[in-house]
């Protein structure tokens, strides 16, 4: 079996580097790219985001990532976000009173977590989703959390035929949305790319489902 | 549920190696960075600090190599400090491999570096590093010091704290001279007054000699501990501090 082929987006953010390396180490043939036909074919594609909600819409919109996206998921192709990747797939994101219109793919707000020390940072546990595929054998491990703001609530109903999506929280002043499983679009407001031998392990499952895909 | 205590050694760099000494003098080699970094991985470090202590400008991009070369087999977040004087330092750590990058002497000298720092990479990047030290010079009583503590300035430890949060530092690594290399624990005190006043996260440094000295510092109020010399001399491992820090019914990551 050939290893599922894997585009990082490539659009200014963050630490892309560890991405590429953990995806590479759990059996992903890795490019990284903002190319649009190669993040269009590949098996996967991975949106990395770190900083700030509106910096990071316009970056992933100057190199059309929001197209990508969509058309990836008009097709059923698989798209993953990570930690503010995550956050810009809702409607709209609030951070210092600047309101920013997201991607709009699941609705509702991201928000400012209700703790007394922000940002959150460092390894959580999780209340893992029911059929959660990425959790596959890491359920009651702890994962690497760094961020300020996120989704506090779910409003998306699905209808049959389509599964339920699979939502797992985890809590810090509140709770709020860990990850998200629906369909072809999955998210994490962690970084599994920063959480050892279990963030690998989360890849793992991510590109075995993409095998399935 | 609740985060865990992380425990972070740090490792200070000179021209790609580990290097160890008192207070930046009589600097020995302690080894490789990177094989360093892979056992405290394996130990269970919960993330890892690089302070970069090379002497000149030039060899900088050795460190640039070694942080490479941690991030490609090391995955926990890796913070690097020493030298970081510009967004473009930040960016070049970054697109290397470092998750968030510590200032410390350069934002003392021009403090707008913060504001731009986390401006253009967001707060979570920026971890303050403080130097404190008990001096009547200032109205609390702890100033913030440079040169490994050798020299005083004229901040107030509190009011610099305060004023890089609102600036928009992400994270304090609070380091009491007083303590440091001692070996006899934290500086307790100062790790209290520095959590009531922080609404950012606070990492205690400076002190540690034994496993008893650590569950201390974490119910003064420390979200994290960070510790050097006893984890490179052997005599103690990060599993043990864990097992000791367990012990005291506080969470850590298994």
């Amino acid at each position: 079996m050939s290893a599922p082929s894997v585009v990082v987006l490539d659009y200014g953010t963050g630490n892309v580097h560890s991405a590429v390396k953990a995806l590479e180490l759990a059996g992903a043939d890795v490019t990284l790219t903002a190319d649009r036909k190669l993040a269009q074919e590949a098996d996967g594609l991975l949106v990395p985001g770190v900083g700030a909600f509106s910096a990071v819409m316009s970056a992933l919109r100057a190199v059309r990532g929001d197209e990508i996206i969509d058309r990836r998921l008009g097709g059923g192709r698989p798209v993953m976000g990570i930690c503010v990747g995550m956050q810009v797939l809702f409607e709209h994101g609030v951070e210092r009173g600047v309101d920013t219109e997201g991607l709009g793919e699941w609705p509702g707000a991201v928000t400012e977590l209700p703790a007394e020390v922000l940002p959150h940072m460092g390894w959580n546990t999780i209340e893992t989703g029911e059929n959660s595929v990425l959790f596959n054998g890491v359920e009651d491990e702890r994962f690497y959390f760094v961020h300020s703001y996120a989704a506090q609530s779910w409003t998306l109903d699905v209808m049959p035929p389509f599964p339920e999506p699979s939502l797992s929280w985890a809590e810090h002043g509140g709770r709020f949305l860990a990850a998200v499983e629906n369909g072809p679009l999955s998210a994490t407001q962690f970084h599994p790319e920063k959480s050892g031998d279990a963030g690998i392990r989360l890849l793992k499952n991510w590109l075995d489902s993409l095998r399935s895909a | 549920m609740a985060l865990s205590v992380r425990v972070i050694p740090c490792l200070d760099v000179a021209d790609g190696r580990v290097v160890k000494g008192v207070n930046f003098q009589n600097l020995r080699d302690a080894g490789d960075p990177v094989e360093l970094a892979k056992r405290y991985f394996e130990q269970g470090a919960d993330e890892l600090t690089f302070l970069d202590v090379t002497a000149t400008v030039d060899n900088r991009s050795t460190t640039y190599d070694v942080v490479r070369a941690t991030a490609e087999q090391v995955f926990i977040p890796l913070t690097v400090g020493g030298g970081i004087r510009s967004v473009e330092d930040v960016s070049r750590l970054q697109a290397n491999g470092a998750d968030k990058v510590g200032v410390n002497s350069a934002a003392i000298a021009r403090p707008a570096l913060i504001a731009e720092i986390a401006d253009r990479f967001g707060s979570q990047v920026l971890v303050l590093s403080l130097d404190v030290k008990r001096s009547g010079r200032t109205e609390s009583g702890f100033v913030v010091t440079t040169h490994g503590g050798r020299t005083e300035t004229d901040l107030d430890a509190l009011d610099w704290a305060r004023q890089a949060i609102e600036l928009g530092v992400g994270e304090l690594l609070v380091n009491s001279i007083d303590a440091d290399g001692t070996k006899a624990g934290f500086d307790l005190e100062l790790i209290r007054i520095m959590r009531e006043l922080s609404t950012v996260p606070v990492i205690a440094s400076g002190g540690a000699g034994a496993v008893e000295h650590f569950p201390p510092a974490i119910a003064a109020g420390a979200d994290a501990v960070l510790a050097a010399s006893v984890f490179h001399n052997g005599e103690l491992t990060i599993g043990q501090v864990k097992a000791a820090i367990a012990a005291e019914g506080m969470p850590v990551r298994a």
